[in-house]
């Protein structure tokens, strides 16, 4: 069973869309005209008649002036929807009777052939099927035998789908600017469930949603939130579009939204007993977005450790980014430091070459036992060159400090734990 | 021998209920380890073990495989410090929290809540005692609550125990004493080791920081004697 919509010319992309919510064999016959594979729709529709009605008020929803027709075959549900008004049903079997009183045009004969069928007073469907099948080929060749059969509603073409671009992208035009976020994420939350509906009818997810608002202002807002493994959870999409924008709001009211989705091959994950526990991906993602919006962006992800012996040179990667890198330096290092950041101003008296005495913020007394000086240097060939003088001390009352000297003045590094 | 019959009788508690080593020899044979699924304490002063202990921990469950968060209250994580004594910075989820303990407590919470992490550890350890004993019981029972049938250990590192009867093992760390090496013991090894920064000059008087004599004594669930070991990787 084949149902075919032709709508008035320009609203191709519509139309087009609107077949593919009913099927993923869709066939554009012409810039004006879908068909679709309409079998197994009558377990969610019902009978012909409603799944043609069915397909006539969405396109009314869709704002398409369109007529839709269904039939046992192809061609016939094309040429019935062209040529009649409204909905059509023609059943199996009375195709012949139905499509004609069609006029002969919604055939598409060449220009020649055309002139011919006029000349022999052949203008409906129901005059060429009425001609003998044998004259005929003798006559026109198997261009007008086609015909014929296409007059009769005997056409047996195959379907052949059009094979949609993935591209996962869905738009709203707001009727008037919105200043909050709240009502904001109600449009995107029905954007998500389309985006959501498309990617699942193709068996896709995604791992990157980018989302552009249009402003009152003229300007534009973009974000991208890229996800570590493809994910399909509209509420997880619409809390981390939240959290993303709450951290990041538009600088005016928003007129227009634009969403799209990477499309990309779902996460197949096998458990097993033995392997370790970590977090669920969808849920660290969420878990990670409140945690940047609770501490900020740049305080939240996994440290690498930098290719320098600069002294507490790190950087800071998303969750999952991080490289395992090993400092050279790391395998002489024997003290645990509490790093102090930034490094704290002390005052240090010294005697006899070293320090006797240390006063910062929060780290005095008299020097116990010291370690040092421990010269240091690197990246003098650089604008950004270090040297120091760094020094392990233990204070009277028991704690031990990493204190440095760098141009003459003093810190406390850090303290050893 | 004491405190290996001190661990029986601390396993013999916790019977059925799954630990973690935490790396350090001694503490596991005297403890048996972090339990999961409990809030554990370990307090101290600074420069009592309390971060090797944290670290060793940590070390032990990324290498296997295991997933851990570390709130940071203060910035005080040292990286380098970290990777040294075998902590897998790419299997870490490191928040800091810059000082605000608050914002802590949240993401302690935040973590919990999502779960799948092997060790949740929130570092209070240079926060003002007076700062940390503002934080209500609520939150401690509400973090306790996140944190039971879980298999998580969380770890809470602070100056002074301040979860009372939510936590299911405290452990108090003292210092004993900096061990120092004497004047030139190390510097043939120094000299000749790979990891020696490259333009380190070593003075021939100088003698080094060698370790932390240490002390982890069991508060909770039963006042004991625990381990003695040095803070030295």
């Amino acid at each position: 069973m084949f149902a075919a919509i032709h709508a008035t010319p320009g609203d191709s992309e519509k139309l087009l869309r609107l077949a593919q919510e009913f099927s993923p064999l869709v066939e554009q016959t012409a810039a004006d005209t879908v068909a679709l594979d309409a079998d197994g729709l009558e377990r969610i529709h019902g009978l012909p008649q409603q799944i043609a009605a069915v397909l006539a008020r969405r396109a009314v929803e869709r704002g398409l002036q369109a007529s839709a027709a269904i039939a046992a075959n192809l061609d016939t549900a094309v040429h019935a929807a062209r040529g009649f008004a409204g909905v059509s049903v023609i059943p199996y079997g009375d195709e012949a009777k139905y499509l004609g009183s069609l006029p002969l045009t919604l055939l598409g004969p060449t220009p020649e052939m055309q002139e011919t069928l006029e000349r022999w007073g052949i203008r409906r469907f129901r005059d060429l099927a009425a001609l003998p099948e044998l004259g005929l080929a003798e006559r026109l060749g198997p261009e007008g035998l086609r015909l014929h059969k296409l007059a009769r509603g005997a056409g047996d073409r195959p379907l052949a789908p059009v094979r949609e671009p993935l591209h996962f992208e869905e738009e709203v035009e707001l009727e008037y600017p919105l200043e909050l976020l709240e009502p904001l994420m109600f449009v995107l939350a029905q954007l998500l469930n389309g985006l959501r509906a498309r990617l699942a009818s193709h068996g896709l997810a995604t791992n990157e949603l980018r989302l552009r608002l249009q402003l009152e202002n003229r300007g534009e807002h973009a974000r991208t939130l890229r996800f570590p493994v493809p994910m399909l959870d509209t509420k997880a999409f619409l809390k981390l579009l939240d959290l993303d924008l709450g951290a990041h709001p538009p600088p005016s009211p928003v007129v227009k939204v634009w969403l799209e989705a990477e499309p990309a091959k779902p996460r197949a994950a096998q458990t097993g007993l033995f392997i370790p526990i970590a977090p669920e991906p969808e849920k660290l993602e969420l878990t990670l977005a409140r945690l940047k919006a609770l501490v900020g962006e740049g305080s939240v992800g996994s440290p690498e450790l930098l290719d320098t012996h600069r002294p507490g040179a790190f950087a800071m990667r998303r969750y999952g980014d991080a490289e395992t890198r090993r400092r050279g330096d790391t395998a002489a290092r024997r003290q645990i430091l509490r790093a102090i950041r930034p490094a704290r101003a002390a005052r240090v008296q010294m005697a006899s070459g070293q320090p006797v005495h240390v006063h910062a913020d929060g780290v005095r007394g008299h020097v116990v036992g010291s370690a040092g000086p421990w010269r240091t240097s690197g990246d003098w060939w650089t604008h950004d060159p270090w040297a120091r003088d760094e020094w392990d001390i233990g204070l009277s009352d028991g704690a031990l400090y990493r204190i440095y000297c760098e141009q003459g003045r003093w810190f406390v590094d850090g303290c050893y734990d | 021998m004491a405190a290996v019959a001190l661990g029986r009788d601390f396993e013999f508690k916790v019977a059925g209920q799954e630990v973690c080593p935490t790396g350090v020899a001694q503490v596991d044979a005297a403890v048996g380890g972090l339990p999961q699924g409990c809030l554990t304490e370990l307090y101290g002063p600074a420069s009592s073990g309390r971060t090797s202990l944290m670290l060793a921990a940590m070390a032990q469950s990324t290498s296997r495989e295991n997933v851990c968060a570390l709130v940071d209250a203060s910035d005080a994580f040292d990286p380098a410090s970290a990777a040294a004594v075998g902590v897998r910075l790419e299997r870490l989820l490191w928040v800091r929290c810059g000082g605000n303990a608050e914002h802590a407590l949240k993401a302690a919470d935040l973590l919990v809540q999502g779960g799948g992490f092997g060790l949740v550890v929130m570092d209070l350890a240079d926060t003002p005692v007076i700062t940390a004993r503002r934080i209500s019981m609520t939150s401690w029972f509400r973090l306790r609550r996140a944190v039971e049938h879980t298999p998580t250990v969380l770890l809470v590192v602070e100056q002074q125990p301040h979860a009372k009867t939510c936590a299911s093992l405290t452990l108090e760390m003292r210092r004993e004493r900096a061990v120092w090496s004497a004047a030139g013991d190390e510097l043939h090894s120094l000299k000749s080791g790979a990891g020696c920064p490259a333009q380190a000059a070593i003075l021939p008087h100088n003698r080094l920081l060698r370790g932390i004599r240490v002390h982890a004594d069991r508060r909770k669930p039963v006042p004991a004697i625990a381990a003695s070991f040095e803070s030295r990787w």
